[in-house]
């Protein structure tokens, strides 16, 4: 019989498509895990509803159930119960290692916020950094430009 | 909450993005081309969740609602059918429209369904980023006539994106006086060129996955 504790082992393998340094249960989409005879229903938040991984982390996630020996029933939840606030501390590092600076908190969203130079530069930890674009490769991100070491840079955006 | 009101707002950002998407790789400077293909991706994702909402009520599926309907079943507002104009055009619609959406959103969140409240909330966090940037470009354009001129063609659309009793707060928001509404009822030949285009695949391979 499959345990909890083994799907969030499961899970935690499970990269993000687009960053992969990061897996789905560092990101905090997956809300919640329940075991009901033999069968494993997941919940789980996109961070945009465009995000064209979506289908591929719904899959990802089910072929690991079936790999546990239990019978997937993975759920989309479409609301606004995660935010990036929910990214673990260990999320934040590993993104932050990999040149992305983690996200600021969710009432720091304006522009006035956005270019100010509070971000710190995942690079060389400067916080003379400014607001290049707002979108980015993919929607969840940002473009700012570190100019202490003229390093351009992603910024997760906060959702 | 009606499933025909939300085919309105589902089918306006569908039709919305894939006219944004029209500045994929020919936007004026590249971060206006990443800007308007995020954004875009965005929209359409919208429409996907809101087309998922409503097929659970009328028993379809979100890809048929976007692209088998009939095209006089589009309920989509007239401000997004236009293609592709000139930037002070889309800006001008941009701007607008952004700022129709959020007065719009705004009402959503309150509805009593809590399946489209918690959507509209989710929808609205990342209208945030679309609202920044449409201001941003409506502060630079502003003092140029040929974005005050797009501005006032593209007003009247602007209005028929709301219900009646919201067209009062846009116009406030805007500083605009209200004018008549050109309403959603009957659509452009720009529609259905975008419908034959973006229904190509579907209609030619029925059924086809990837």
């Amino acid at each position: 019989m499959v345990t909890e504790a083994q799907v969030w082992d499961a899970l935690a393998e499970i990269p993000d498509p687009e960053i992969p340094v990061i897996s789905l249960v560092d990101l905090g989409v997956i809300r919640d895990v329940a075991i009901e005879n033999g069968n494993v229903r997941i919940e789980f938040t996109p961070t945009f509803l465009g995000c064209p991984a979506l289908e591929v982390m719904r899959d990802a996630m089910a072929n690991k159930i079936r790999d546990l020996g239990a019978e997937p029933d993975v759920q989309v939840v479409l609301d606004d119960s995660w935010s990036t606030d929910k990214i673990t501390a260990a999320g934040r590092e590993k993104l932050r290692v990999s040149g992305f600076a983690p996200p600021a908190p969710r009432d720091a969203t304006d522009l006035v916020q956005l270019n100010r130079a509070v971000f710190r530069c995942p690079y060389c930890g400067s916080t003379d950094t400014r607001l290049e674009n707002i979108f980015g490769p993919t929607p969840c991100r940002s473009l700012r430009y570190c100019a202490a070491c003229r390093q351009p840079f992603e910024q997760f955006k906060t959702i | 909450m009606n499933a025909q009101e939300l085919l309105q707002i589902a089918d306006d950002e569908l039709i919305l993005g894939w006219r944004d998407s029209e500045w994929t790789g020919i936007a004026p400077s590249l971060e206006e081309d990443v800007a308007f293909s995020s954004i875009a991706q965005n929209e359409i994702g919208h429409a996907r969740a809101l087309y998922e909402l409503v097929s659970r009520e009328l028993g379809t599926d979100a890809d048929s609602l976007a692209f088998d309907r009939h095209p006089s079943e589009y309920m989509c507002a007239a401000l997004v059918e236009q293609r592709r104009m000139d930037w002070a055009h889309a800006i001008a619609r941009h701007f607008l429209y952004e700022t129709a959406d959020e007065i719009r959103l705004a009402a959503l969140k309150q509805s009593d369904d809590g399946a489209v409240a918690g959507l509209a909330a989710k929808m609205d966090r990342e209208e945030v980023y679309h609202r920044l940037h449409a201001r941003m470009w409506n502060d630079r354009l502003q003092a140029e006539p040929r974005y005050e001129d797009a501005l006032v063609e593209l007003w009247p659309y602007a209005l028929g994106v709301l219900a009646p009793n919201q067209r009062t707060a846009l116009a406030k928001r805007v500083g605009r006086e209200e004018v008549d509404a050109i309403e959603r009822n009957g659509h452009s030949d720009e529609l259905l060129e975008l419908r034959e285009e973006m229904t190509m695949v579907r209609r030619s391979v029925p059924g086809a996955t990837w």
